[in-house]
């Protein structure tokens, strides 16, 4: 153990150990603590936008997945209100896009169901929006359907750092917001991505795809059929944690 | 136990899916029929609902205007009002038209489909009439409960229809939440 990780901040009343540096974020799902998240992976550089990992700081909100960890701290997550709020916010993610899970190659493997199912979405209060969106299916490898995209920004941050190639941005502005791609038709055919890129592996929903593989691993035995996304990402992250510092 | 409970349950746009996973209770058919008499349902082919009764279930969204009447009737008469799959609770599958106006959905199943024949949109008086865009219930009246799943399971329904009947939490398990 390093002295540093002897610090510790206080989460839902327990003592949760964090090395300098370290996000509240990434210090409690090492602990074993899950935080509902949508646009991190813990990968990749986060940039907070889904909201879900909010918890409150000492009695002020704020996104953990870029929240610094502080000695002595008072954190809290696991509150009746934060949960509402992020049913609230799967929700509206769900009803924003074009989701119809019963038709879904992403069905099982998906970090928007998995999340919805880990925080008991089992209704619905705002009104469908049944938005019109492109798909794009020109690329020999990839697909892009942007029904299901929910803006988390991964696939635009791998490919800028990552592959090197800023194949995805978004573009406009609040509820008319979406991925673009570079090239100069605009379609993905025409751009510089191919299968290998890291960009089209992490997409969290079923927006970017490759193709032909999509039931290559039946519905009834895909991650989150076999184990909840609570236990699945603490199980993930403590693995990472342990590969990375030991 | 006081008197027993009365169900009336309804398929809207639906499939008759999930109207056959509540069939596939099995013998916990026996065990509800203890408890809860069936009123309106297709299951006994019981058209309007007499009085008041405690649970609606409604499977399917809704598409025309048949669909709107049948469920304000329900609103009207069930003390408490149960979403059924995903169709009642987001328009599932039969949304997908709304990516398209009704005219040219008409037109591709009537006049451009393959192999029609004597191409002309339907408009016998008996249909009724379609709405622009097939709505989720809630956007049409208040629904109390949701029992999400394409369909949901057997193992779902039961755990919602019985705790409802015995005035329990009828929140599902993790294990028991799906939407496909
Ligand atoms: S991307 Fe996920 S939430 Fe959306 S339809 Fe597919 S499985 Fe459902
Ligand atoms: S396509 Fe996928 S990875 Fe890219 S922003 Fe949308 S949801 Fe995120
Ligand atoms: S996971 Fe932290 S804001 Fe999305």
């Amino acid at each position: 153990m390093s002295p540093d990780s002897k610090k510790t901040f206080r989460l839902d009343g327990r003592e949760i150990p964090f090395r300098e540096g370290q996000t509240v974020f990434d210090a409690a799902m090492a602990a074993g603590v899950y935080i509902p998240h949508l646009c991190h992976n813990p990968d990749f550089e986060p940039h907070s936008s889904c909201r879900l990992c909010t918890v409150i700081v000492n009695g002020r909100p704020f996104a953990s997945c870029t929240q610094p960890a502080v000695a002595g701290q008072d954190v809290r997550s696991d509150t009746p209100e934060l949960n509402e709020m992020r049913r609230d916010l799967t929700d509206m993610l769900l009803v924003e896009g074009n989701h119809y899970c019963p038709a879904c190659e992403k069905s099982g493997s998906c970090r928007l169901q998995a999340t919805a199912y880990a925080l008991g979405l089992q209704d619905s209060h705002f009104p469908q929006l049944f938005p019109h969106r492109d798909v794009d299916a020109s690329h020999p490898d990839i697909i892009l359907d942007r029904d299901r995209c929910i803006l988390c920004g991964l696939c635009v941050r791998i490919s800028r750092s990552v592959d090197k190639k800023n194949v995805f941005t978004m573009t406009g502005r609040g509820i008319a917001t979406t991925i673009v791609v570079d090239s100069p038709s605009g379609l993905l055919a025409d751009s510089k991505v191919s299968r290998d890129d890291e960009a089209v592996q992490h997409c969290p929903v079923g927006a970017l795809m490759m193709k032909g593989e999509a039931f290559k691993v039946p519905i009834g035995q895909r991650p989150y059929d076999r184990a909840p996304i609570n236990e699945d990402s603490v199980a993930r992250f403590r693995a990472r944690e342990a590969a990375l510092h030991g | 136990m006081a008197s027993k409970r009365k169900i009336a349950t309804c398929s809207l746009a639906g499939c008759f899916g999930c109207h056959m996973s509540l069939l596939d209770i099995d013998e916990r058919l026996l065990e509800l029929l203890e408890l809860a008499d069936f009123d309106r349902s297709p299951i006994n082919d019981i058209k309007a609902i007499h009085g008041v009764v405690d649970i609606g279930l409604i499977e399917g969204g809704v598409c025309n205007v048949e669909n709107v009447h049948l469920l304000h009737h329900f609103r009207d008469h069930c003390r408490i009002l149960v979403a059924v799959g995903e169709c009642a609770m987001t328009g599932g599958i039969p949304s997908m038209r709304n990516h398209h106006s009704l005219k040219s959905c008409l037109e591709e199943s009537y006049i451009r489909g393959v192999g029609v024949e004597n191409a002309h949109i339907p408009d016998d008086p008996e249909l009724p009439l379609l709405l622009n865009k097939v709505y989720p219930l809630h956007e049409v009246v208040r629904v109390d409960y949701y029992v999400p799943g394409c369909p949901p399971s057997a193992d779902a329904l039961w755990h919602v229809l019985s705790a409802l009947v015995t005035g329990r939490d009828p929140h599902l398990p993790p294990a028991l939440l799906k939407y496909d």
